[in-house]
């Protein structure tokens, strides 16, 4: 998977987990759970819908390295590498 | 003009008015003329107009009753007094049979411009059949119009409307009001038949209520103030026709209700009554409505049964505390 | 014979659009299954059937407007009571069997029509005066919910509860998604009003250590895989599920007639919508979860609200409330008690905080924990046992599997 792909993915997931959030809201370098007011159940839901995508589980420690679009997508492709 | 007087001067003075502006005005009743009315109403009024229009009558309710509506059938304004409504039984074949009936039965042809007065209900110690309230019961019958007036306003207005009125009018004055006191405006425009009045307006209770139960409903009123009980007090005035949109009205602002009527309940105006909020208002009620009537017997004659058979305030209190759940 | 009657799913609510029937006339249907579903300022709600039965006869098509108490169906008793019904009508037609044999047929048919208006009387009628039935009407006031065995409602006990009157908006010109929010806004505001008019609050707060549970939950988390993991806020909810078990007093209802606890623990979990409002649906049955089923069935709720998928059972039976704004990274919420419940609970954002440990400052995760409670049914003393139990309970996480 390329970068755009898996950036194209996070965003997917996250707008078929919060429908009521638009495309322009997602900012790449902003904080996703407080930008787009997602609690902990849905930033869950977008880790597991990634899981099964990429294959790649976040542990709990590692989630302030998941915490914008950006970084996710870096930890991804990182660990895809 | 604006005067204190008696109730009593007061339908003495709306006669005297009447005779004095129509000629076809007369009195006639038992002991009305020499002895000037068992209540004192006519006293002097023989002296004033003569034999001829101030007529004493035989014992003989419905005789005279029926003189009264064949000089009513000619052209004539009759005034019929009946000294107690116990006796005007006597008198119910003609104000029933005839009085009320001929302009239905002539095709419209005849009215019967007949005013009947008499005394009615109780208090004064004349035993079970002298005092007894069955305006009600007239009240029943389509074709006559039934005035209990209660305050000396009205005793004075309602002579003058009942005259002016095409068909047979009875007036049911209480006799323990003839001595009351209050001042009388013979100028103004009379309320018309059929109006009831608000003598005191009130946000908690309704109480409906005319004659002279009026002023015990007033009392009550008063003491209920104090409980912080506001009560409003609707003097009916005319019971056919009955003020249906007044009552409504009232219903709607208290959502509850008092009857106070010194007739007996059963089968009664206050019956009507209710039954009619219960057509006409019964979404508006928030507790079952109460009536506080004389007891089911024949009025007794000691003082203190009679006072514990007849409507009193302190049980027109005691009903509105318990329907305020106080 | 039974009506089932448009619920009320909550005390704001005025009426509902029946969506769809998930049932058909003649189908048998047993207590709590859902039959409809119905759309209200909260969105899509299924809704249960009170009675085991069968369905006579359906009176609403779908997509009409009805109020709350209109009939939407005739269910049939099921077999029991048809059985009971049969044996009355037995001994009733003996009765006269003795007396005239050449009528005993029709006589039959009048008896069942009787008996089956005898199972309608049984039900519990409330005792309310007409100007108050209306009024609670026109207020949105679910007289279902007053207590009414002991005294008559008047007028007066239905005002003071509805003293802002719930009324959706005009609607022609706006968008449904407007009205629908707005009607939802003035729910809210109705029960709030209602709350801060009626309720007298006291609030207790205390700081909790949350370390000792998320490292717990951290090591839990570790075994179990991402479809598997557990977040905070289970814990929490198990926490204070637990407590209310030895704190009983803080789990009911305020009603008429004074102080009622609940043996069941509903709680309601505040969830907020992102384009604002909130609803407090109910994790049914908690006290029979251990830490993963109240995780599951947590999710499962969430995921649910979200759609607009909720069962009318879970829109009022709640027994209390818990509201989490930790996500959003306030530290203490203050709540507002939602009536008739007797106390609403908040959890803040875990932070890293100076901690005093024995003689040692150190760092740990910190979580403000707060009780709002209703003073009428309990006590300062009381709310402070119970959060001193949420505390002892997350010190020792592992008693809350």
């Amino acid at each position: 998977m390329t970068k755009d792909e898996i950036k194209s993915a996070i965003i997917k997931e996250i707008l078929e987990i919060a429908p009521d959030i638009e495309e322009s809201e997602i900012e790449n370098d902003k904080n996703i759970q407080r930008s787009l007011e997602i609690d902990s159940f849905d930033f869950l839901k977008i880790l597991t819908a990634m899981n099964a995508q990429v294959g790649i589980e976040v542990p709990e420690a590692d989630y302030s390295q998941v915490d914008t679009v950006e970084h996710m997508v870096e930890y991804f492709l990182k660990r895809l590498e | 003009m604006d005067n204190t007087t008696t109730y009593r001067e007061a339908v003495r003075e709306a006669i005297r008015k009447a005779m004095t502006e129509n000629e076809s005005v007369f009195l006639m009743g038992e002991d009305v003329g020499h002895y000037g009315g068992c209540y004192a109403v006519s006293m002097g009024l023989l002296d004033e107009f003569g034999a001829q229009r101030i007529i004493d009558t035989p014992l003989s309710e419905s005789s005279f009753t029926g003189a009264g509506i064949g000089a009513a059938l000619n052209g004539m304004r009759p005034i019929v007094e009946i000294m107690t409504v116990n006796f005007s039984l006597l008198a119910l074949d003609q104000i029933m049979n005839n009085a009320a009936t001929l302009l239905h039965m002539s095709g419209g042809q005849l009215n019967v411009p007949l005013v009947i007065r008499m005394a009615t209900g109780g208090g004064k110690q004349l035993a079970a059949q002298h005092s007894h309230s069955l305006e009600g019961w007239f009240a029943h019958i389509p074709g006559l119009k039934v005035l209990t007036p209660a305050t000396v306003q009205d005793a004075y207005d309602m002579v003058g409307l009942a005259l002016a009125d095409p068909d047979p009018v009875l007036i049911f004055e209480n006799a323990l009001l003839y001595n009351s006191k209050g001042s009388i405006d013979t100028q103004g425009t009379p309320v018309p038949i059929g109006k009831a009045l608000i003598h005191k307006a009130g946000k908690d209770i309704s109480i409906f209520t005319y004659g002279i139960s009026l002023f015990k409903a007033l009392e009550a009123a008063e003491a209920l103030a104090k409980d912080g009980i506001d009560v409003e007090v609707i003097d009916l005035r005319s019971l056919r026709p009955l003020d249906d949109e007044t009552v409504m009205n009232s219903v709607k602002k208290t959502h509850k209700v008092i009857i106070v009527d010194e007739g007996w309940k059963s089968g009664s105006i206050s019956a009507e009554i209710m039954a009619r909020i219960n057509e006409q208002a019964f979404y508006e009620l928030d507790a079952p409505m109460a009536r506080v009537c004389t007891v089911e017997v024949p009025l007794p004659y000691a003082k203190h049964l009679e006072d514990a058979a007849l409507p009193q305030p302190q049980k027109i209190v005691d009903t509105a505390r318990t329907m305020m759940g106080k | 014979m039974s009506q089932f009657l448009m619920p009320s799913l909550g005390a704001d609510m005025e009426s509902a659009i029946l969506m769809e029937w998930m049932v058909k006339e003649g189908d048998t249907v047993t207590k709590g299954q859902v039959i409809a579903e119905v759309e209200t300022s909260k969105g899509v709600i299924e809704i249960e059937v009170f009675e085991d039965g069968i369905v006579e006869k359906l009176l609403v098509e779908p997509e009409t407007e009805c109020a709350v108490g209109m009939p939407l169906a005739i269910i049939k008793a099921g077999a029991d009571n048809t059985l009971k019904a049969m044996k009355k009508i037995e001994t009733q037609t003996i009765v006269k069997h003795n007396a005239d044999t050449s009528k005993i047929e029709p006589d039959k048919q009048k008896k069942i029509i009787e008996a089956k208006e005898d199972n309608i009387e049984q039900e519990e009628r409330i005792k309310i005066s007409p100007v108050a039935r209306k009024r609670a009407q026109e207020l949105g006031v679910d007289i279902t919910k007053l207590d009414s065995k002991k005294d008559v409602i008047h007028l007066s006990q239905i005002e003071a509860l509805g003293t802002i009157k719930v009324k959706a908006p005009e609607a022609a010109e706006k968008k449904e998604e407007t009205k629908e929010r707005d009607g939802m806004r003035q729910a809210i505001a109705a029960a709030m009003s209602r709350s801060n008019t009626e309720i007298p609050h006291y609030y207790l707060s205390t700081s909790i250590n949350m370390t000792p549970a998320l490292e717990y939950l951290k090591e839990l988390n570790k075994k179990r895989s991402i479809e598997e993991r557990i977040l905070p806020i289970a814990m929490l909810v198990r926490a204070v599920v637990l407590a209310l078990k030895e704190v009983p007093e803080l789990n009911g209802f305020w009603q008429e007639n004074g102080h009622r606890m609940s043996k069941e623990i509903h709680p309601g979990i505040a969830i907020a919508l992102r384009k604002g409002g909130l609803i407090t649906p109910a994790l049914l049955d908690a006290q029979n979860m251990d830490m993963y089923s109240t995780m599951e069935f947590l999710s499962d709720l969430i995921t649910r609200t979200r759609l607009g998928k909720l069962r009318s059972s879970e829109m009022t039976k709640q027994t209390i409330t818990i509201t989490n704004l930790g996500d959003l990274g306030v530290e203490s919420v203050y709540g507002v008690i939602y009536p008739p419940q007797l106390a609403i609970i908040g959890f803040g954002a875990i932070v890293n905080a100076p901690w005093a440990e024995g003689d040692a400052l150190c760092v740990r995760k910190v979580m403000q924990a707060t009780l709002a409670g209703d003073h009428r049914a309990t006590d300062g003393r009381i709310g402070a046992q119970f959060l001193d139990k949420i505390n002892k309970f997350l010190q020792n996480p592992q008693e809350l599997l």
